[in-house]
């Protein structure tokens, strides 16, 4: 599996999303200037999290202009897969390869720490190495991510499964309580319709390790991989 | 080309330029002639008490500063320490206290844009960020603006920049309400032959100018902080810059990438004293001059004069000598970064700053002079007239503790000791995906990506030990910030400091500054750690009153193995609780004295470098054996509330513990609460009971079982083989209560 990691001016991730790739999962990683066009042969795209344009203006405002940009929506309509993780997720919101937008967080500071989320759909690319309603740990870092679109999308994103995580209690429940950042349906992940590109305020890179204290994170990369494969084989089969 | 007409240099120009005749005098003597206005403002920013370090050069120079493993000293950006592996880590802490009690958001975060950028100069990638701060009391509105807007800043910078703040540590004490401090610690990893220095070499090479514009904020920053305050000060809010942390990553990455690709000779960040303290520093380390040319310094505003173009205080600037014929290879660097960049001079072989301005020569001065050849004094010291009813306490008149529940969860209560989650989980602390020991353990550990090592990290200071004992406090300093390192499994390997002090020119401040540095030498010396970097905030007292002295210590460790570092919360029910060294009547400057008796009062705790050295052998040698489970050392608040926090730190479970501690002729407060030194509580599993206990008899290290970690309570026995009283019996979700919480309860207040 060849990944793609977008680096824009401002992104701080982008080295651990890199790592988590090519020394945990020992898979190739490019790293993608975002004034270069996005490179032929790539199996996922990583929109890294950090401070794109130093987050001036609105998160992810300015990024979306980048050039690259250009070539990852192709890249997302010929159904490659694209995963968006903090800034990155404010990005594909920007871009509009996701619906909704994000508000300061309720208690309008900045959020570093651990928190729960429910896998409330386990059926999709980024999500088949964990069990329906699974309860991950994974740490947040954001001071947006308090999640808001108007009700009739919120009511399509419910009906088509595409709310992929929600914050959550320890035991698994969503309560208000549970959302770190006021979160509209205490929602932390989102998919497109199609399944292939998802947001996630969470950082799953900052906890797929076990020196770490946690390997939760690593699911989401580990169902990545093994999404690739299948694609890959059933294109074997239809080349054969 | 001809001088600029010459100004009068009258005695209130040099008065407002917070120069003596006498200093005046040598300016003169060394030009020849007297300076014209922009040399005037260049030697005032360069020889303030700042950048010319006058009244503590003498004394700094007695401090320990070598060792086997150290790359790089004091004098450079950042001091640099070897961990083997072919790796160093550069690190340095810095104090930004007048520009934050001026504007907190921003004072903040140029504390960290500067510590930055002396860690990435040096061509280290930073890889962490602690910081110590100190406010007044948080019942004032005041107090909790500038604690929301400190940790506010520093979050700002630091998290933009994605470097984590792992670690640091904030201590409240009303005395800190006119003048709260900042200082910020930052730890960068480079490889050993690829240290960058901030050095003007080869004449002919080009002197380039890459980063920010230049514009009028921050003029005379340095001079600022080399001043005492008063109720003026909030008129002096021009002279602090405002920071860009996004311009600052971008300033970091064209940084790492230009030394990636040989072109650069040295390079030196624009901080205090911007272009001038950059250039002149650089040419002296070289023994060469510089000529500058200031038409082509990128600004930000047209119409800006040489004297504000040359002590201009904008962040994230730099200025590098490049190879000859490298220029266009560096332009193209900070463009791709989207960095202003000029080259805006030469390095030349006559050992002059010599500086133009549209065709016209506006300063020519020795660069030596400027950078070295500042005054230095030896200013009297004595010991102030009430230092001995400071130290004088009866304690006959101070009652044993009665409820000692409630005594306990005041002290967990108060601000010094409670919890500070709701200042760290305003810093991403895990970004780079390092973080091992995430706040609230004893020193922030962060692994070495590569290696199977991790680095070690705390700030350290107690200001009433030092207030009480200048250089008692000091050396329980250095002691304390050794054991928090220790306690984590890292051996310590070097020491940056950040002295805060009140006005130099008193002698019972020059004596408490004299004292604290002897004691730092003498502990460091003790434990064989060099200090490798540093810095001096004199002037931190506002109307006349001195902060209580503070040198504020950030101390580095190296774990070989990064899967055996340590942490101080209990682990499982069943362990065993341990308890090593042993307590004395040593409640003089105690937190609780303050809390329970408001008296700051006392002789600090008794130390022997002799004893603390074994009992941190011991410890090490346990934590690498892997016989225990927890560690955690006593300080604030004494073995009880050490206890509590072993219960209460761990993020996912909170264990109970039951102990008894012997009273022996000590009071019950002493026990409980005294602050006795060279005390570490371990936990282990039953089966590791003999092997902790023999390891510490062999050392020579006292040792005791004192109880075992289990229930729902924080359960204290006090008294002898004959009689024990049950002192201490509270639920862990009380204790959890008190402490988890209390500092965000005080600051959701207006």
């Amino acid at each position: 599996m060849k990944i793609g990691v977008l680096v824009f001016p401002g992104s701080n991730c982008d080295h651990d999303c890199r790592h988590v790739f090519q020394n945990v999962l020992g898979q190739p990683v490019e790293m993608v200037w975002h004034k270069d066009a996005l490179p032929a042969g790539l199996d996922a795209v990583v929109i890294p999290g950090g401070f794109s344009y130093g987050d001036y203006l609105r998160t992810g405002a300015i990024a979306r202009f980048s050039p690259v940009m250009g070539g990852v929506k192709e890249f997302a309509q010929r159904g490659g897969l694209v995963i968006g993780i903090c800034n990155g997720f404010q990005i594909l919101l920007e871009a509009g390869l996701l619906p909704g937008a994000m508000l300061r967080n309720r208690s309008l500071h900045f959020i570093c720490k651990d928190v729960y989320v429910r896998v409330e759909n386990a059926a999709t690319p980024f999500t088949s190495a964990c069990t329906p309603g699974q309860v991950l740990k994974i740490p947040i870092a954001h001071a947006e991510g308090n999640y808001y679109t108007d009700p009739v999308t919120l009511a399509g994103l419910q009906a088509n499964a595409q709310v992929v995580f929600r914050y959550c209690t320890p035991d698994g429940k969503a309560t208000a309580d549970a959302s770190p950042n006021g979160s509209l349906d205490n929602i932390a992940g989102i998919r497109n319709a199609e399944g292939n590109v998802l947001g996630m305020m969470p950082h799953p890179e900052r906890c797929a390790e076990e020196m770490l204290g946690n390997e939760d994170g690593r699911l989401i990369f580990a169902s990545m991989l093994e999404a690739v494969q299948q694609i890959k084989s059933k294109l074997s089969i239809v080349g054969s | 080309m001809k001088q600029p007409a010459p100004l009068v240099i009258t005695k209130d120009l040099i008065a407002q330029h917070n120069l003596t005749d006498d200093e005046y005098k040598k300016i003169v003597e060394i030009l020849g002639r007297e300076p014209n206005l922009t040399e005037l403002g260049m030697f005032s920013v360069m020889w303030s008490e700042h950048c010319s370090y006058k009244s503590s050069r003498v004394h700094l120079r007695k401090l320990p500063t070598t060792g086997p493993r150290v790359v790089q000293g004091p004098g450079e950006n950042a001091g640099a320490v070897e961990i083997g592996d072919g790796l160093c880590v550069v690190f340095k802490m810095e104090s930004h206290n007048h520009p934050s009690f001026i504007e907190p958001y921003q004072g903040a975060a140029t504390g960290v844009g500067g510590i930055l950028r002396d860690v990435f100069t040096m061509g280290a990638r930073p890889i962490a960020l602690l910081d110590s701060l100190r406010f007044g009391g948080l019942d004032t509105a005041k107090n909790r603006h500038l604690m929301r807007g400190v940790v506010a800043g520093i979050g700002g910078y630091g998290n933009c920049m994605g470097v984590p703040t792992v670690g640091g540590e904030v201590r409240f004490d009303d005395i800190y309400s006119l003048n709260p401090l900042v200082n910020v610690f930052c730890l960068g990893i480079a490889h050993k032959d690829k240290i960058f220095r901030g050095t003007a070499a080869g004449v002919g090479n080009p002197v380039i100018y890459f980063g920010s514009k230049t514009g009028r904020d921050g003029i005379h920053g340095a001079t600022m902080a080399s001043d005492s305050f008063d109720d003026q000060s909030e008129q002096k809010r021009p002279t602090v810059q405002v920071g860009d942390p996004f311009q600052e990553k971008l300033l970091l990455e064209a940084c790492l990438e230009l030394m990636a690709n040989d072109l650069l000779v040295g390079i030196q960040d624009m901080g205090a004293a911007g272009l001038t303290s950059s250039s002149c520093e650089m040419a002296s380390r070289a023994g060469n001059g510089i000529e500058l040319d200031l038409t082509h310094v990128p600004r930000r505003e047209p119409g800006m004069t040489p004297y504000e173009l040359m002590l201009s205080e904008s962040q994230e600037r730099m200025l590098m000598v490049a190879k000859a014929g490298k220029e266009n290879d560096c332009i193209r660097i900070c463009r791709k970064w989207d960095l202003d960049v000029a080259v805006v001079g030469t390095v030349t072989g006559d050992g002059i700053l010599r500086v133009k301005d549209q065709g016209n020569i506006v300063a020519e001065i020795p660069a030596k002079s400027l950078a070295d050849d500042g005054p230095r004094y030896e200013r009297p010291y004595q010991p102030p007239a009430y230092q001995d009813m400071l130290t004088n306490l009866n304690y006959d008149a101070i009652p044993d503790v009665k409820d000692a529940n409630e005594a306990l969860l005041s002290l967990l209560e108060s601000p010094t000791i409670a919890s500070k989650r709701w200042v760290y989980e305003q810093y991403d602390h895990m970004v780079r995906t390092n973080s091992i020991i995430r706040p609230g353990s004893d020193a922030a550990v962060v692994r070495i990506k590569g290696t199977n090592k991790a680095v070690a990290m705390t700030v350290d200071c107690n200001g009433r030990y030092c207030l009480l004992h200048p250089y008692e406090g000091a050396r329980l300093a250095v002691a304390e910030a050794a054991r928090n390192l220790v306690c984590s499994g890292a051996e310590p390997i070097g020491l940056t400091d950040c002295l805060n002090f009140g006005n130099p020119e008193r002698p019972d401040i020059m004596w408490q500054f004299v004292l604290a540095i002897e004691g730092m030498k003498d502990a460091c010396e003790a434990f064989q750690i060099p200090i490798v970097s540093g810095n001096v905030s004199f002037y931190n007292e506002t109307n006349g009153l001195s902060i209580y002295p503070t040198p504020m210590l950030g101390m580095v460790g190296l774990i070989e193995e990064a899967d055996r570092t340590m942490t101080q919360w209990f682990k499982q029910e069943g362990d065993d609780i341990i308890l090593l060294g042993s307590s004395r009547e040593d409640l003089g400057g105690s937190e609780y004295l303050k809390v329970i008796h408001s008296r700051e009062q006392g002789s600090p705790p008794y130390l022997s470098l002799e004893a603390e050295k074994v009992m941190q052998e011991c410890v090490l040698n346990l934590i690498r054996s892997g016989s225990v489970q927890s560690v955690h050392d006593c300080s604030d608040g004494g073995l009880a509330v050490a206890l509590a926090e072993c219960c209460l730190s761990a993020q996912d479970r909170k264990l109970g513990a039951v102990v008894k501690l012997a009273l022996g002729r000590l009071r019950r407060d002493a026990v409980l609460f005294g602050e006795s030194q060279s005390r570490v509580l371990l936990s282990a599993k039953r089966e590791n009971r003999q092997v902790v206990l023999d390891q510490a008899r062999r050392l020579g290290v006292p040792a005791e079982v004192i109880g075992a970690v289990g229930g729902n309570q924080l359960v204290i026995y006090l008294g002898d083989e004959h009689s024990t009283t049950k002192t201490v019996d509270v639920p862990l979700s009380t204790l959890h209560d008190r402490w988890a919480d209390s500092l965000e309860r005080m600051l959701v207040q207006e």
